[in-house]
């Protein structure tokens, strides 16, 4: 073996051979040590081309620990990679690609890898036993928030949380396709390449950065004649080609949902120096397949054999793809372990590149002959009925110490062999992740000694070695029927029952579940099952020993199968481990459930666009850019945005409240009305539909005149209110609140639709389609009247609570002479695309008469000094129209209303109910907080029940004092009294008075 | 039973590990019991145990169609709180909230109650009133909570986002800091553990699949995949199982049972503190003890018994996770997992008598009920053994859908979770 | 995201098109003042919440705005059929029986 170049720092790696780019050589760095890969490297296989197995700290005893996989289920490599001057943790650098400048880091280390003080954790392990912690740490009790969790957290955890927030975006689509194929080894390029050929729309998604799967990592096999790398080559072009394909590598099929709606996470910048700042860091698409082929393919399992975790151990298939993917060398003395054929090819292609393979040391008494004779072509050492029993080296493995199992079942050492690398296999776990995910049933297969897909439940099908299909030449041939079957059941397609043919690539046969025999004290070793999360074979079944008998209870004490791998490594070990303890069969002990993600997946890919404006959509009145040009304050009423005050100059809010109250009373206000919900009623039932849905009675409403509206919901509370005017026999404007405009549409509609069919009505949303301005004041007959034609305004042709069609400033208009606010008022209806001109042409009036704009704010201090109520502020789904003292909006002669049967249910009809009253703070100037409770005494005990609380509470320009509305138990019949609003500096008393404070005669209104 | 304590794990250390005994028995169902308990989650081994330990009622059985704790109680966000807003909640949940305090001790099993706080954000001035609301409520029933600005908020919480420019920005805040979070899994188990030390029999993978009355109408029995098993009491704790077991009986009830989702990150170090929820913008938040970010998500619109929803839900709140704490955008979903939460129209739970004599039901958590493990425990099994309610559970009767005394927590707007 | 059929649109869009609207065929009573507390009580709130096929209503809020009825299984979450406002229920124990049979062929 020699170096690639004198001044490489690529000392493991071969000098030919694997699918990188030899031409071309990156720097990168990982924990500030600079080295050197070429492009088509991964971090871990760059690393290893380096020599540098030890890349992290494990979770609990703080193990070294090295590369053990090629794949996204690698549970040790996980790396912190800079970018934007933060770090991404936690990513595999199995699955991160080497570009010019990439940093990584290890993680979960302190101060360095090589020297880690967690290490004092491994040392101290025989106290940290699975579920521990359930039995300490509870004396004394205040050490648990002051001293045991926060060491615990701090010892906890991978990788650092980024602190930046993230300046990459992210991006989500939908797609629809005939076939959808996840995965693209042999199965699935087979399935891909028959099901686009019949002309189905294909999409086929690969979460490897390179197409191929397991092909690219074979020697010797060849398919349609070609070596299996060509032919990947081949058919990629073939379906690149094709219109009807869409290719989608670094994309995971990460959750499988109802009705063959799949997600895919792909990864589309990561891997570039210099990404084009237009793309999207990540891309969620969401697809609705007719048909999904599923060809996930299988996991190989380490062995569980003590000190099985030592940086330089890998599985051997991770050895093989390191070698012929990537010319590297996983060591340069290398030991293979195997209970199966497949780990024997490693162990060959090594052999072959010139790499000392020390001895195949296979735990079946008798190997395959043809192995053993390849073995001994190559002559390589081979030790049958052979286990490993342990290992040593600090943080490398640098000595395999071997094990004789005899007949017995028992295990006799059978010496030493010193290697720097250990390739193992205990045989390959087919991958049901996304099957179970599509709520199928594994079955287990004795035979293959796995579990296998069960039947279908989605239009899915499982095709190659994730359904335990063994051997090249049958995956293939699985996958293309899979595809062709696949096609036809989407399109219809007839199938033209093509097939591949395909030499070498042969069905591996053995494998092992569960922890092996071996020689040592067996409550002293550490043979690892989960990795990541440090489970041991004894953690199992100490699990079991305490009384977990259920799968989902070993898993949760000892938490093995909960690291990033969810278990793809490890849950066939554990099972097999806990059917041993519980000396019952595997399938018995079950299988935990497999949830989504497939693999980890970035919050930001899911969220997508939805960010900052985008996160919820605006909703902008006709004045909005008139405000914002005015320096108004906004505040968010739902998707809306509401003017909530205007100051003035230096005016704080409280000023330009006080201001804009003052000015409104004494001359005139200009208000945006325009969120409130409006819905046009129209037919011969209209008042008939009204009648029954609204409290109010309507029948007799005359056309021209308007009426307050109280709506109830079923149960008998307030949920909306509005103003309704009757336009004509047949049609009527309804208003509803800001908040419950579409909640009263639909339910309007949910009436009409099923309850009422036979009414003749139909009703349409024209909330968006008026803009609604208030104009409130005793000038507010001035300024409105230059603009109206066709509408007498005089109080006797047009009196309070009136409605009529005309022009306004020449566009069509509903003028409305409707108050809340206790002054003469009109509401202005002009088409929505008018409002800002028309707002600005009656500000320009508002201005002459000394009058000015009011928000939100001032809008519910002028209708709280009336005593009007704000449904939500007064009402919260508990009130009654009688509690609101709205007993009069009733229409009691009526048949039947939404809500009048519960009215007189007894808890609504009992004594003691609170109703809305006016508050008067004894002292005038105190101000009383929102939703402060109300006590008879002063100094109430602890639990003492309220008698009701503040509901508003606000500054009155009018009255020159502070005011409230508050909700108060037998609150009518308390008018006069003083209670007490207790607060934490003393109490407040107040005196109950009637809710209606100004101008209680409504003098104003009528002027 | 074994008292676990360090120095009792040190020793075991010597004989690694191997002299453990079962944290709780696995007995074959007897002839009959003085009470069943139907459901092995959290709150029906909470009866069982205060049935055994305040009432002297050992002869119980606590029934479960799958394993001890794999529903509810091992599928949520493990908020545990006390600030609702009606005194007959804050009562309830402030009883639940007494007995986590010290419920480590109590069970000798260390259920990691941990309060580090629970926030709730106000992004709107109503939010702003509504939480005002629920602090001064709080304050006189005796239940602490109280108000911070945002900056306040973002003191206590260094990782959240108060930009004012942002779509829904943060306006203040009700911290509760005594609320926190507790370890799952751990309080089912430390239950089961008393209660089984005490006598109770706990039987796993033994489905209800009938409830026998005598022809005077008083229960008698269950029947079972594991054969008829008779109890004169039968305590139903089968959260949104509920309706399919009370139709046994002959009962409809006010629920509706939806999938409710909840999701955590790879596990990074600390970098969140406490508990925040927001209602408005649908997200909840902690981080484990283990590391993981601890996300709650929404409930599907339809009734599902699938223990599965949409993805859209997620989507929705990892959405406004990324807003609240943009640095959060690059981190990665792990796990992702659903329950069947059983919501009742007032969003608030029932634990009482049923028109069956001697038939009683705990139910309607909806998306809260671990938090009021403890207490519903306590107050459940106190209405079995004296066969009236506790005053605490009095007024979540079955009855106050009739009479229309509901405690509507959902309509004052507070939040479930 | 289910995928919902409209019978009224006649076309298969996603859930996020469409609002729930609860258990199917619960009829307002024609004259509620008729009915004691404990019936009314029984109409607003007692609901089956069925463990497999159910009866439900969907409006298709954000499509053709009408309300229609659906026959799911709520284990599975899959639909049976759904058909227009005004139309019978569905025999569901036959559902389940068809249902039953197709799955044990």
């Amino acid at each position: 073996m020699s170096a690639h170049s004198q001044n490489s720092t690529q000392s493991t790696r071969l000098a030919h051979g694997g699918r990188i780019d030899r031409s071309r050589t990156l720097q990168f760095s990982f924990d500030g040590k600079v080295m050197q890969a070429h492009p088509g490297d991964t971090l871990a296989s760059a690393l290893i081309a380096n020599g540098v197995h030890l890349v992290g700290r494990s979770f609990k005893y703080h193990r070294p620990r090295g590369i053990l996989t090629a794949g996204s289920e690698e549970p040790n490599a996980l790396v912190g990679v800079y970018r934007h001057g933060d770090q991404t943790p936690n990513l595999r650098a199995t699955q991160v690609e080497v570009y010019e400048g990439l940093m990584a880091i290890s993680q979960n280390r302190y101060p360095s890898l090589d020297f880690d003080v967690g290490a004092i954790n491994d040392v101290l392990s025989p106290l940290f036993p699975a579920g521990f912690y359930y039995k300490t740490f509870m004396w004394p009790k205040a050490f648990w928030d002051k001293v045991y969790e926060p060491v615990i957290r701090a010892a906890a955890g991978l990788g650092k949380p980024p602190k930046l927030a993230d300046p990459d975006h992210y991006a989500n689509l939908y797609a629809h396709c005939d076939v959808l194929v996840i995965g693209s080894g042999p199965a699935g390029l087979a399935a891909a390449l028959s099901a686009s050929e019949t002309g189905a729309r294909v999409i086929l998604c690969d979460e490897q950065a390179e197409m191929g799967g397991s092909l690219l990592s074979e020697t010797g096999s060849t398919i349609e004649g070609l070596p299996a790398a060509d032919w990947v080559a081949a058919t990629l072009a073939t379906l690149a080609q094709r219109d009807n394909v869409t290719l989608l590598p670094r994309t995971t099929a990460f959750g499988y949902f109802v009705q063959n709606f799949i997600a895919l996470a792909e990864r589309v910048t990561d891997h570039l120096a210099q990404p084009d700042a237009n793309l999207p860091r990540e891309r969620m698409w969401q697809v609705r397949a007719r048909q999904v082929v599923i060809a996930a393919g299988a996991h190989e399992r380490p062995m569980v054999f003590p000190e099985n975790d030592r940086p330089g151990i890998l599985l051997a298939s991770a050895g093989r793809t390191y070698l012929n993917r990537y010319g590297a060398a996983a060591g340069r003395r290398v030991l293979v372990t195997t209970a199966c054929d497949s780990a024997w090819a490693a162990a060959f292609d090594l052999a072959d590149a010139g790499v000392e393979v020390v001895a195949i040391a296979d735990m079946r008494a008798t190997p395959p002959e043809p192995l053993r004779e390849a073995a001994a072509r190559r002559g390589i050492r081979v030790e049958a009925a052979c286990v490993v029993t342990g290992t040593s080296g600090r943080l490398r493995v640098s000595k395999a110490m071997l094990g004789r199992l005899r007949n017995d079942g028992s295990v006799v050492s059978a010496g030493d062999v010193t290697c720097d690398a250990i390739l193992m296999s205990s045989g390959w776990t087919p991958s049901v992740s996304l099957y179970s995910q599509s709520r199928g049933k594994v079955v287990w297969n004795a035979e293959h000694e796995a579990f296998l897909p069960g039947a279908s439940v989605q239009r899915e099908r499982s095709a190659g070695s994730c359904r335990g299909v063994n051997g090249l030449a049958a995956v293939l041939e699985d996958g293309y029927a899979a595809g062709e079957q696949a096609a036809e059941a989407a399109t219809g397609a007839a199938r033209k029952g093509g097939r591949l043919t395909a030499t070498g690539g042969e069905a591996s046969t053995g494998g092992y579940l569960g922890a092996l025999p071996h020689d040592r004290n067996a409550g002293r070793v550490k043979a690892f099952v989960d990795y990541q999360n440090d489970v041991t074979a004894k953690d199992v079944q100490l699990a079991v020993r305490e009384g977990m008998m259920s799968i989902e209870h070993i898993k949760r004490y000892t938490t093995t199968g909960m690291a990033t791998d969810q278990g793809r490594l490890s849950n066939m070990n554990a099972l097999a481990i806990a059917s041993g303890a519980l000396g019952a069969p595997l399938p018995q002990v079950g299988l935990t459930t497999f949830r989504l993600p497939y693999s980890p997946t970035t919050f930001g890919t899911f969220a997508g666009s939805s960010r900052g404006d985008a996160f919820d959509p605006v909703r902008r009145t006709p004045s909005h850019d008139w405000v914002v040009a005015k320096g108004g304050v906004f505040e968010d009423v739902g998707q809306w945005k509401r003017t909530w005050y205007f100051p003035q100059g230096s005016e704080d809010m409280h000023a330009a409240v006080a201001r804009e109250c003052r000015v409104t009373r004494q001359s005139v206000g200009q208000f945006d009305a325009s969120t409130l919900g409006k819905i046009e009623v129209v037919g011969k039932d209209a008042a008939e539909f009204l009648e029954r849905f609204y409290t109010n009675p309507w029948k007799g409403l005359k056309p021209g005149r308007c009426r307050y509206a109280v709506l109830l919901n079923e149960a008998g509370y307030i949920i909306d209110d509005g103003v309704v005017g009757r336009l004509a026999d047949d049609r009527f404007h309804v208003t509803t609140t800001t908040g419950g405009a579409a909640r009263v549409f639909a339910m309007m509609e949910d009436f009409l639709q099923t309850e009422w069919p036979d009414l003749d009505v139909w009703i349409t949303s024209t909330t968006e389609q008026y803009a609604v301005i208030a104009v409130q004041g005793p000038k507010a007959r001035e300024v409105i009247a230059p603009f109206v034609e066709g509408i007498d305004l005089s109080n006797a042709a047009f009196p309070h609570m009136s409605v009529a069609s005309g022009r306004f400033a020449g566009l069509p208009c509903r003028l409305f002479r409707v108050s809340f606010t206790g002054e003469l008022g009109f509401e202005v209806n002009v088409p929505a695309r008018h409002g800002a001109k028309v707002w600005e042409l009656i500000n320009a009036e508002v201005v002459k008469q000394g009058g000015c704009v009011y928000g939100t704010e001032t809008m519910h201090v002028l209708r709280a000094e009336k005593g009007y109520i704000i449904i939500g502020q007064e009402t919260d789904g508990t009130v009654t129209p009688d509690d609101a003292g709205l007993d009069w909006a009733i229409g009691k002669k009526k048949f039947d209303f939404v809500g009048k049967r519960s009215l007189s249910r007894p808890d609504l009809v009992a004594k003691g109910r609170k109703q809305v009253v006016g508050l008067l703070p004894v002292d005038p100037k105190q101000m009383l907080e929102e939703g402060a409770q109300i006590t008879a005494e002063a100094n109430p005990a602890k639990g003492t029940p309220a008698l009701g609380h503040v509901t508003s509470a606000y500054w009155s320009e009018a009255l020159g004092r502070t005011i409230a509305l508050a909700i108060v138990k037998d609150g009518r019949a308390r008018h006069g009294e003083v209670l007490n609003v207790p607060m934490p500096a003393g109490a407040v008393p107040v005196k109950v008075v009637d809710p209606v404070m100004y101008d209680p005669e409504g003098t104003r209104l009528n002027g | 039973m074994t008292r676990y304590s360090f120095l009792e794990v040190a020793k075991n250390a010597f004989s690694a590990h191997k002299n453990w005994g079962r944290q709780w028995r696995s007995p074959e169902p007897k002839p009959a019991y003085d009470v069943i308990i139907i459901g092995a989650g959290g709150h029906g081994l909470a009866t069982a145990y205060y049935l055994a330990k305040v009432h002297g009622i050992t002869n119980v059985a606590v029934l479960d169609k799958g394993w001890l704790g794999g529903g509810n109680t091992g599928r949520n966000t493990t908020i545990v709180r006390s600030n609702y807003l009606w005194e007959e909640s804050a009562r309830l949940y402030q009883h639940a909230l007494d007995l986590w305090d010290g419920l480590s001790q109590e069970l000798n099993y260390n259920v990691m109650y941990s309060q580090r706080g629970v926030m709730m954000l106000a992004h709107t001035v109503h939010d702003i009133q509504v939480f005002k609301r629920h602090i001064h409520a709080n304050r006189l029933a005796g239940v602490t909570n109280e108000w911070l600005s945002a900056e306040e908020a973002k003191e206590f919480c260094p990782p959240l986002n108060i930009d004012k420019n942002i779509r829904y920005p943060v306006m203040g805040a009700a911290l509760q800091r005594v609320g926190g979070t507790a370890r799952h899994d751990a309080v089912a188990w430390g239950y089961a553990r008393g209660a089984s030390a005490m006598g109770v029999d706990i039987i796993q993978n033994c489905a209800v699949t009938g409830i026998r009355r005598a022809p005077t109408g008083e229960v008698t029995g269950v029947e079972t995949t594991r054969g008829f098993i008779g109890a004169k009491k039968i305590g139903c704790v089968a959260a949104g199982n509920t309706s399919v077991v009370m139709a046994m009986a002959g009962l409809k009830l006010p629920l509706e049972s939806n999938p409710l989702q909840a999701l955590v990150s790879e596990p990074v170090k600390p970098a969140f503190p406490c508990v925040v929820m927001s209602n408005t913008i649908h997200a909840y938040i902690s981080q484990s003890d283990k590391g993981e970010l601890v996300i709650g998500a929404g409930t599907d619109q339809f009734v599902s018994y699938s223990q599965a929803g949409g993805l859209h839900i997620t989507t929705h709140t990892l959405d406004a996770i990324c807003e609240l704490f943009p640095m959060f955008r690059r981190m990665r979903m792990l796990r992702n997992w659903g329950g069947i939460v059983d919501n009742t129209p007032d969003r608030s739970p029932i634990i009482g008598l049923t028109p069956v004599p001697g038939l009683y039901l705990n139910c309607g958590w909806g998306t809260g009920g671990f938090k009021a493990t403890p207490g519903s425990g306590h107050v459940f099994a106190h209405t079995i053994a004296t066969g009236a309610p506790h005053p605490v559970n009095a007024p979540f009767s079955l009855d106050r859908f009739r009479t229309g005394r509901l405690i509507d927590e959902a309509a004052a707007a507070a939040v479930a979770h | 995201m289910l995928l919902i059929s409209c019978p009224y649109c006649g076309v298969e869009r996603p859930e996020t098109e469409f609002r729930y609207g609860g258990e199917a065929h619960i009829a307002r009573p024609a004259d509620p003042s008729q009915l004691n507390d404990e019936e009314w009580a029984q109409f607003l709130y007692m609901r089956t919440n069925t463990r497999g096929l159910y009866a439900e209503r969907w409006r298709h809020a954000h499509g053709c705005g009408r309300f229609f009825n659906a026959v799911r299984d709520t284990v599975s979450d899959k639909f049976v059929c759904t058909y227009k406002a005004g139309e019978p229920k569905p025999d569901l124990d036959a559902l389940a029986r068809a249902s039953q049979e197709k799955d044990a062929r």
